[in-house]
């Protein structure tokens, strides 16, 4: 009985998410049992790849689900959202490229040496963010509006070119698959972005940190926590996301788009925090519901596909679920169905009390 | 308590509110830009027109940031502007295509119903959204965002253009000031020209303005972006005056949309791509705070006149690529931004300083006067 | 309705989840009295009166008031307001972006429109006549605490309202404004305003009430008159226990004095927020620092720990030069901080009680370093056992634990560290009797053990009943320090007012 306390208090905020994807997958299921069939083919590439709408889903949602766990981070710590993440990955992705280009042949070593480079300047410009938010106390949200509104003319700048092509297969082993697996790479990322943050959560109390910054500041500062270094953090790690999300980007499409690479993204990804159950206004996380967000948001999307709705039409569908979706976690309706439980409850125990 | 009746001297000149000294900050760094642009680059900054001209092409703008002024008072925010202006332009412009109504005053007067009733639309299910089921208004309007957009291109994918005879001639008027106008090179005066839409973004100024100064809802609106809580204990209905400010804010939008019309008369699936942040950052850079409880509409003005501006200035100098623009204004922002955190952290510091001093003296109790800045 | 009487509550039943917070109370108001509401913190006062005005929707009871037929209905504070239902709050709660004039009127009329200059003029007669130092223009967050929490009463009392509510009014005022307001009560008594005394102060209680409702663990004790409940007897039916504890107290009461070598030294320290101070504190020992309104004894000890800008000074740590600059270079030499404020500085509100209690260990660990879950178990287990926390679980968030429990869980997390020199800065302010004793015992016990613990607190004999050595400050600085015989309450006031002896 305990046990099961626990777990349900641990699913607690997942219930709506788990619920809302379980709703999804059936309607797909009603809807054409086929659309879960995975296949295997061979690409124009000549590799052996899993095919599907399910896998389709799980590799498309690879960015988002990467830059939603930085965001529910930069969310917890900070109690504001993020909104430059699209504009700075566009940045990343730029950075990447002219690295790469400056290095001559693509070849395994300068992908490598680009994507750090990349890595290293999407920290410094999170930075410029958190240094605003945690150094001046800026709102999150209106501190990211200044890369937000001129990120991508800034990677537009750096490469001075529109659509920078890169050709070359290690690129698109990066971001379709690598020759002789059948599991597209974007996955693998989003597992060793997650397992990155995990072991950081296992081997450190960053976790408590962040908690504590997001809930009561003043308090973690007397607590000796210095609420300053905890929120550049959070930004530092969020741009660890944004630039390996903005590199799988970019190696998708073999070309950096600087206004079109994850557009967008940054609205998704606070989404997939919402939708994930956790508070916009900081403090107490689950990273996991973030993830499962993610997922959802892609699922809607590939549904909507599916179903041939238009992709610039995808949007208005997509608000409508959302919207359910939101109204299904809100407090007051959350309220009013564990008042009805809880009345349900008594009036059984109640007549087992008569009994 | 001789330290209280020292303060007590009446009639002292009050210290500036937050509100206050932030507009006075965005009303100042304007003019010293205006004129700056004025000696500098001088041109078409000498001329009354010009200013005029800023007014015509922000005029939607400037509704919208009133729009976001408003939800940011009381600590909301509202990033479904934009996308609204969208629907409305491509409706209102569709709607004038298929018309059978003769009248052409009629049409207009349809068509504005129709902006308006749009804007009402998404305000009235945002605010009970917000204001009844306590969802984070930034996820309600991000949903209100995306419906908005997605219903301007199942509307039409492809650009409308609207054709209406009487409504075209109708969006053509304007206010003609001679005496404002300057003499052309071949020796005809021409007189400074408003458009009917910059006149409709100064009056909702005005509106809001006496809105927020002198009505119920207005301070209500204050009172619950200062501390909702005690809003709520003070016997102000915090539900129903949240919803009201959607409502206004979804109104406006709508209303931005046909003044939009009046100066662009065609739709598309990017029209007013991205106004939310244009109206954002304006209402900002005007003083008002996300944190809510500060803020002004007519800062708001000055704030989307500043952006204006700078855009103005940016495309007659020398660096016109449109990432310069977008560069300047980002560098704008950050100035702004980190400007008025400056001046409001010393200022609540000198404050806490002067407290301090007048209530050295000794007091006969041994409990400690903290500062009241919750 | 009987005659005489405003208000009747009958029969309320308040649950939040895991705790029943009011169990079928009873409460009769009359016209013309101060009924003082009595009881431990978590015994359901707050509760009680969050239903009656409409803040929390009761699950079962009936309100009457004079004037209304039947039961009525509150839902919400205005609903409250509208039938003669004002009340003030412990926290403040007015606007602190809004005028003060405004703060009075807003919320109260039906009118759509603001009329500024009949506010700021009525506000003006108000406050002149109540005698508040403010001004109707002036923006509220630029007032003193104690000035706002007046606005709120006088804003209550321009309400003509039948009942009255006062939810420790007190705690923020010096004595000359409690005299005030205590005017200002009977004089709305005398006009037939039936008020609602809500209080941790005891003598407040005798002074101006006339009748008592004593509430425990949310059940009804019963209705006194004040003349028939002596004080002792009080805090008997508060606690539900007899006074053996306090005799307890007054034996162990034995204070060990300064011996030992000093754990800390500080010389010449000041921080942005206080003038420099010389400073020491032995092994074992317990002192206070004691003063008048903003004669800066907290500041004294958040610049020991480090809380806020430090500005200069020399410190020994055992002897040794330490840099103590921030709160964590004091944690890591062995200093632990219990800030007055609990509800801003001390707890993590959404967090568990587990996490509240190990976070500073944790700090002091490093970030590297994290408390393995089961550690963190038993760590949480030990002192919820040996403080006698009252939580439903480990995992309880500490928001929804009563006050005192809460400051028993900000102990423990300081204990958990245990430090050599433990800072307690109000630790008895806004908790409960019983909960009070059990503190100061415990301080006792702590220096016994070799603790060095220096404790503040506004109620003089709890500090004389604490410590062995006073130091007194008056505008900011030291101005004696008191040991030995000259500690009582006679030679503390005459070392406060010092300056005109001589």
């Amino acid at each position: 009985m305990n046990r099961k306390k626990k777990i349900a208090a641990s699913l607690g905020q997942l219930v709506i998410p788990l619920v809302a994807l379980a709703i999804l997958i059936i309607f797909n299921l009603i809807r054409d049992p086929s659309f879960f069939s995975i296949g295997m083919r061979t690409n124009n590439a000549g590799n052996t790849v899993l095919t599907g709408n399910l896998i389709s889903v799980i590799d498309s949602a690879s960015e988002l689900a990467i830059i939603a766990m930085g965001m529910t981070l930069v969310t917890a710590a900070t109690g504001g959202q993020d909104i430059s993440v699209g504009a700075v990955a566009a940045i990343s992705g730029a950075i990447f490229v002219k690295v790469l280009q400056s290095m001559g042949a693509i070849t395994g070593t300068s992908v490598f040496v680009a994507l750090i480079a990349s890595i290293l300047v999407t920290i410094l410009f999170k930075l410029f963010n958190g240094t605003l938010v945690a150094v001046f106390n800026i709102q999150p949200m209106i501190a990211t509006l200044i890369l937000y509104s001129c990120g991508r003319s800034i990677a537009y700048w750096i490469n001075g070119d529109a659509t920078p092509q890169l050709d070359s297969p290690i690129i698109s082993s990066f971001g379709k698959t690598i020759p002789g697996v059948p599991i597209p790479t974007p996955i693998f990322a989003v597992i060793l972005v997650g397992l990155f943050l995990f072991l950081i959560f296992k081997f450190s109390s960053l976790r408590l940190y962040t908690q504590s910054v997001g809930i009561n500041q003043a308090a973690a500062r007397l607590n000796g926590i210095n609420p300053m270094h905890i929120k550049l953090l959070s930004f530092a790690l969020l741009g660890v996301c944004v630039a390996v999300a903005a590199v799988i980007g970019v190696s998708r499409l073999g070309q950096l788009n600087h206004k079109t690479l994850l557009a967008d993204i940054e609205m998704d990804a606070i989404l997939a925090v919402a939708i994930g159950g956790n508070n916009l206004g900081g403090g107490k996380y689950k990273m996991s519901g973030s993830i499962l967000g993610a997922y959802i948001i892609q699922m809607l999307t590939t549904t909507l596909y599916a179903m041939n709705v238009a992709p610039v039409n995808v949007k208005a569908y997509k608000a409508i679920v959302i919207i359910i979706i939101v109204v299904a976690g809100s407090p007051v309706i959350k309220d009013a169905v564990a008042k009805l439980f809880r009345s349900m409850k008594n009036s059984s125990t109640a007549k087992k009390g008569v009994a | 308590m001789n330290s209280n009746e020292k303060v007590r001297t009446p009639r002292l000149r009050e210290p500036l509110t937050d509100t206050q000294t932030l507009l006075f900050i965005s009303i100042g760094i304007f003019l010293v830009m205006y004129i700056g642009a004025i000696l500098l680059l001088g041109g078409g900054f000498t001329k009354p027109q010009m200013f005029f001209d800023l007014l015509n092409d922000n005029a939607a703008l400037i509704i919208i940031a009133c729009a976001l002024t408003v939800v940011m008072i009381g600590a909301g925010i509202n990033i479904s502007v934009g996308g609204v202006i969208g629907l409305t332009v491509m409706a209102c412009a569709i709607f004038l295509n298929k018309t059978q109504v003769e009248s052409t005053g009629l049409a207009i007067c349809m068509t504005l119903l129709l902006a308006l009733g749009i804007g009402l639309a998404f305000g009235i299910w945002q605010g009970l959204l917000v204001a009844y089921l306590d969802i984070q208004p930034f996820i309600v309007t991000l949903a209100g965002m995306f419906l908005a957009r997605g219903l301007t291109t199942i509307l039409s994918v492809n650009p409308v253009k609207a054709t209406h005879e009487g409504f075209l001639a109708f969006a053509k008027l304007k206010v003609k000031i001679s005496w404002l106008g300057y003499v052309a090179q071949n020796g005809n005066l021409i007189p400074a020209k408003i458009e009917i839409g910059a006149i409709v973004a100064v009056a909702t100024v005005i509106v809001m303005f006496l809105i927020l100064r002198y009505t119920r809802f207005g301070r209500s609106i204050y009172a619950i972006g200062g501390n909702r809580q005690s809003a709520l204990m003070l016997g102000i209905n915090v539900r129903r005056s949240v919803f009201w400010s959607y409502v206004i804010s979804g109104l406006l939008s709508g209303l931005a949309g046909f003044v939009f019309l009046m100066h662009k008369p065609a739709g598309n699936a990017n029209v007013a791509m991205r106004g939310e942040m244009d109206a954002i950052a304006a209402s900002i850079i005007g003083g008002t705070l996300l944190t809510g409880g500060v803020g002004n509409v007519i800062g708001s003005f000055f704030g989307a006149m500043i952006l204006a501006t700078i855009q103005k200035i940016i495309a007659l100098s020398p660096l016109n690529a449109s990432w310069w623009q977008d560069m300047a204004s980002g560098a704008m922002l950050a100035f702004f931004i980190v400007l008025q955190s400056v001046v409001l952290m010393r200022k609540n510091a000198a404050f806490k300083k002067k407290v301090q001093q007048t209530e050295d003296g000794p007091k006969n109790n041994n409990t400690e006067v903290k500062e009241g800045t919750s | 309705m009987e005659d005489g009487i405003v208000l009747t509550m009958r029969g309320i039943s308040k649950s939040f989840p895991g705790v029943r917070a009011l169990n079928e109370v009873d409460f009769t108001l009359r016209k013309g009295e101060i009924h003082a509401l009595m009881g431990e913190n978590g015994a359901g006062k707050s509760t009680l009166i969050k239903v009656l005005t409409g803040v929390y929707p009761m699950d079962e009871g009936e309100i009457y008031l004079d004037g209304h037929d039947g039961a009525v209905s509150i839902h919400s504070p205005q609903d409250a307001q509208s039938i003669g239902i004002s009340t003030v709050y412990q926290e403040i709660t007015l606007c602190p972006n809004l005028t003060v004039a405004e703060n009075m009127f807003i919320g109260r009329t039906s009118d759509k429109l603001v009329h500024w200059k009949e506010y700021e003029r009525r506000a003006a007669e108000i406050l002149d006549n109540l005698g508040i130092p403010a001004r109707p223009n002036q923006e509220l967050s630029r007032c003193s605490l104690a000035v706002q929490q007046m606005v709120a009463i006088a804003r209550a009392v321009d309400m003509k309202c039948k009942v009255l509510i006062l939810d420790e009014p007190t705690s923020s005022l010096d004595d000359k404004e409690v005299a005030m307001l205590f005017g200002l009560m009977r004089d709305l008594k005398s006009r037939g305003v039936g008020i609602i005394f809500v209080t941790h102060f005891l003598e407040q209680v005798y002074e101006v009430s006339d009748r008592i409702t004593v509430l425990r663990n949310g059940q009804l004790v019963g209705e006194f008159k004040v003349e028939d409940l002596p004080q002792v007897q009080l805090v008997a039916e508060m606690m539900g226990k007899s006074l053996d504890d306090l005799a307890e107290l007054e034996q162990i009461g034995q204070k060990t004095g300064s011996s030992g070598e000093c754990v800390y030294e500080a010389e010449q320290l000041s921080s942005s927020e206080c003038r420099p101070f010389d400073f020491q504190i032995h092994r074992g020992e317990v002192n206070g620092f004691t003063g008048l309104l903003g004669s800066g004894r907290s500041e004294s000890v958040r610049a020991i720990f480090g809380a806020d800008h430090v500005t200069g000074g020399k410190v020994q740590v055992d002897g040794k030069d330490v840099h103590i600059s921030k709160p964590h270079d004091a944690m890591i030499n062995g200093i632990g901080y219990l800030p007055e404020d609990r509800k801003r500085d001390g707890i993590i509100a959404d967090l568990s009680v587990r996490d509240n209690i190990i976070l500073a260990l944790q700090v002091i660990q490093g970030m590297n370093h994290p408390i393995s879950k089961a550690k963190a178990e038993a760590f949480a287990d030990e002192y919820i056992e040996a403080l006698q926390i009252k939580t439903a679980s480990k995992e309880t968030p500490i928001k929804s634990l009563s006050g005192g429990n809460q400051q028993k869980v900000i102990l423990a997390r300081w204990l958990l560290t245990h430090p050599q020199y433990l800072i307690l800065d109000e630790p008895t302010r806004g908790i409960d009797v019983g909960t009070k004793l059990e503190i100061q015992k415990l301080v006792l016990k702590l220096a016994d053990e070799g603790m060095s613990i220096t404790f503040i607190s506004s109620e003089i004999e709890e500090m004389l009943r604490t410590c062995s050595r006073l130091i007194v400050m008056r505008d900011r600085k030291i101005v004696g320090e008191l040991t030995g015989e000259n500690l009582t309450e006679a030679q503390v006031m005459k070392t406060i007012a010092g300056g005109t002896q001589q």
